[in-house]
């Protein structure tokens, strides 16, 4: 073998004692990895082309499958992991730019899982939200500052559009193109069904999902895909994308390989041609132009849907979001950098951007120092894995959560984390007809239902658990929080008290 | 019907274009931002000088500006025509996808960003003078001409054009000498074919603002393409 070759990162492990060579694996794998040898009667298998998605694993009807990360491993180096060299063997063999996906998988520190959440004892009796009423709705816009009254005394209600959420969580920018027609019929039917909802990402909407609008969020990009006045009218909100969590700085990049078919249509971009969104947005130069982008949708949309503008959390975020609530957005989302992506450079991924928790932190405290927290709603994502994160977030400041990898890993995901390849098994991460196909969205928006609505459960008994009934009275009570093994800038920056204190 | 536009903000005055259709003329224009977004079905004549964002997606409208115009004339326009007879500002036809911006002068920076195509949707630039520096940048279709009638001892086009181009087709009305394109694009001299394909529209160009057809039409143009629809696949391996 040749100094090109990297050992295969994963092994198959067939039992042969169950398999019964039914092939099953072999058509399951779009990666190629098993296949039939006619001439021995056994299954044989190709583990250097394994992602380790666990297809063929969960549909071996005997069990006879597993796959195991290789103990073939280079001589230990905490300095050089086998990663790291690997890396270097396919740079220097490709003089490439090393592609990755979903979210950052390094062992930096995940702040929700240093915070604890408090609970009532004695004193401030807990609820028990299966006998007593527990309200999980939230309102997202901008709020009035004053109480207005008209000459006989009744009160002015005009409001700002609001958009109204059943639970404080949303289903993130993912765009048809990097996820499947399935996916995005699942996660729309999902978010109309739970009174939430889901965002497009920017590779426009599908004819198909225009039903669903009142529960869609619309996202305008720097490279405009498949933006027009019906898409913009057919949304509840408009979302301008700056930024991605997990690739800040940098723009969108969708191959020409998988503009095809309706992709292309829904894009309005000719077959096999790149999507490349730029890097910045080439008209905004500032946080004035930024308003300008803003009004021009609101006059395009005659002031009847909230925008929001999504930023990924990077230095100075607190100063950026203060610009932003200034420019005349209605809502900012935050995306850190654990954020989740369907490709992107793997050291933008894995070195560009904060933590979310930090970022959420620092700008709510600074919106609330301006007096302008009131112009905006929070809304923050990048790497919200469970209930608890979302109450987390809702008592550092947040008024919702996006969830994208969470929702995905719903629908099947395994997190192989190659999304890039096209190739996904699960029929999430692909165009490939005979792949989408895999995922049925009668059964992929139940399954979100249900994620959203157990976790909804989860939510009203951690609240209750604190003697609150409203997710309003959760928000931004730091005093619920306590951090562990946090040092004092890390607890100064997050607002809460350690632990014991 | 004649809507005068002093003392309005862009809010106000948008909200008495909107729903009306046929003939409308705005006078005592002043740099109110946003006119006619995302309009259609009416023809909107400008006296004064309209502010940024004039005709952003529109859909379908017909703009007619009687004086200059400022940044972000056209932003994303799906339909319609917008025409300028004067300068225009900086990012005119950002993201444009169909439509037509017909231009008397000369333009800003960053003309045509990222305009695209699909199937019979081809957005069309004419710029009558000059173009300032990134034209072009990222384009990924559509076609963009630029005159350089009476330029005023300026480049036809300033720096960087066509950086990041991946689709449509550039014209240029000078032999481009001096003029340096980056390396993923191929300029050369129209042929024959080529300009068929903007006789039409460059007919119509001339009869807007009074120029002699055969003047304009028969010159030495030159023809930008990208090399490929494709042009960093090259750059990434998977990990």
């Amino acid at each position: 073998m040749s100094i090109e070759f990297i050992y295969p990162e994963f092994e198959v492990i067939r039992n042969e004692s169950r398999c019964i060579a039914c092939r099953v694996c072999e058509r399951q794998c779009a990666n190629e990895v098993h296949s039939y040898d006619p001439e021995r009667g056994i299954m044989v298998a190709d583990e250097s082309k394994c992602v380790n998605c666990h297809r063929c694993v969960a549909l071996c009807p005997t069990r006879a499958l597993k796959i195991v990360k290789s103990d073939c491993a280079l001589r230990e180096n905490a300095n050089w992991p086998q990663s790291t060299i690997n890396e270097i063997y396919k740079q220097a063999s490709s003089g490439g730019v090393l592609l990755s996906s979903m979210g950052n998988p390094n062992p930096l520190p995940v702040y929700w899982d240093k915070i604890l959440i408090n609970a009532s004892q004695v004193t401030n009796p807990s609820i028990d939200p299966l006998r007593e009423p527990m309200e999980t709705k939230v309102c997202l816009g901008k709020k009035k500052q004053e109480i207005r009254r008209d000459e006989n005394g009744k009160l002015v209600c005009e409001m700002t559009p609001q958009l109204e959420l059943s639970v404080p969580i949303m289903f993130s920018a993912m765009s048809y193109g990097s996820i499947s027609y399935n996916a995005h019929a699942s996660l729309a039917r999902a978010a109309t069904e739970l009174g939430i909802l889901y965002n497009t990402g920017e590779g426009g909407l599908h004819e198909d999902f225009y039903v669903y609008g009142a529960n869609t969020i619309v996202q305008v990009a720097s490279g405009r895909f498949g933006v027009h006045k019906d898409y913009l009218e057919a949304a509840a909100a408009v979302e301008i994308k700056m930024g991605q969590g997990a690739k800040p700085g940098i723009g969108g990049h969708l191959p020409g390989a998988k503009i095809v078919g309706d992709v292309s249509r829904t894009r309005m971009i000719p077959e096999g041609t790149d999507a490349i969104s730029p890097a910045p947005h080439h008209d905004i130069y500032s946080i004035e132009d930024l308003r300008q982008l803003v009004y021009s949708l609101k006059e395009a949309t005659e002031y009847k849907k909230p925008v929001i503008v999504k930023v990924a959390a990077v230095h100075n975020i607190a100063a950026i979001a203060s610009g932003i609530a200034r420019s005349g957005a209605d809502i900012i989302s935050i995306d850190g950098f654990r954020g989740g992506t369907g490709a992107a450079p793997t050291r933008i991924r894995n070195n560009v951007g904060i933590p979310i928790e930090l970022a959420l932190a620092s700008v709510d405290q600074r919106l609330r120092e301006e007096g302008i927290r009131d112009n905006v709603s929070l809304v923050v994502g990048g790497s919200i894995r469970s209930s608890a994160d979302v109450v987390k977030a809702v008592a550092l400041g947040a008024d919702a959560c996006y969830i994208g990898t969470a929702a995905l890993i719903a629908l099947g995901c395994h997190l192989c984390r190659t999304c890039h390849s096209g190739k996904c098994n699960w029929g999430i991460a692909t165009q490939r007809p005979d792949l989408v196909k895999r995922l049925n969205p009668d059964i992929g928006s139940k399954r979100l239902i249900n994620l959203v609505r157990a976790w909804q459960h989860e939510i009203k008994e951690l609240m209750g658990g604190m003697g609150i009934n409203s997710i309003e009275a959760l928000r931004g009570n730091r005093l619920m929080l306590r951090g562990v093994g946090l040092n004092e800038k890390e607890l100064q920056i997050l607002g809460i008290s350690h632990a014991g204190e | 019907m004649v809507i005068n536009a002093k003392n309005l903000d862009h809010k106000a005055l948008n909200e008495k274009l909107r729903g009306l259709s046929g003939d409308i003329t705005i006078e005592e224009c002043c740099g109110q931002r946003f006119i006619a977004a995302g309009m259609s079905g009416c023809s909107i004549t400008i006296n004064g000088v309209p502010g940024n964002a004039l005709g952003a997606y529109l859909n379908g409208a017909d703009i007619i500006v009687n004086a200059n115009a400022q940044d972000a004339v056209g932003d994303t326009m799906n339909e319609g025509r917008i025409i300028i007879h004067g300068n225009v500002g900086d990012a005119t036809g950002y993201a444009m996808r169909g439509g037509k911006i017909l231009v008397k002068g000369n333009a800003g920076y960053r003309a045509g960003i990222h305009m695209k195509e699909y199937k019979e949707k081809v957005p069309k630039m004419v710029i009558g003078g000059t173009a300032g520096s990134f034209l072009g940048e990222y384009q990924a279709g559509g076609i963009i001409v630029v005159l350089g009638l009476e330029p005023g001892g300026k480049n036809i086009v300033g720096s960087f054009p066509c950086t990041g181009m991946h689709g449509g087709k550039m014209f240029l009305r000078s032999d481009c000498k001096g003029v340096k394109f980056p390396s993923q694009v191929t300029a050369r001299p129209a042929t024959g074919e080529d300009m068929e394909e903007i006789r039409e529209l460059l007919s119509e160009y001339c009869q807007i603002f009074g120029w002699d057809f055969e003047e304009v039409f028969n010159a030495a143009y030159t023809v930008v393409t990208p090399d490929s629809k494709n042009p960093y696949k090259q750059m990434y391996v998977h990990n």
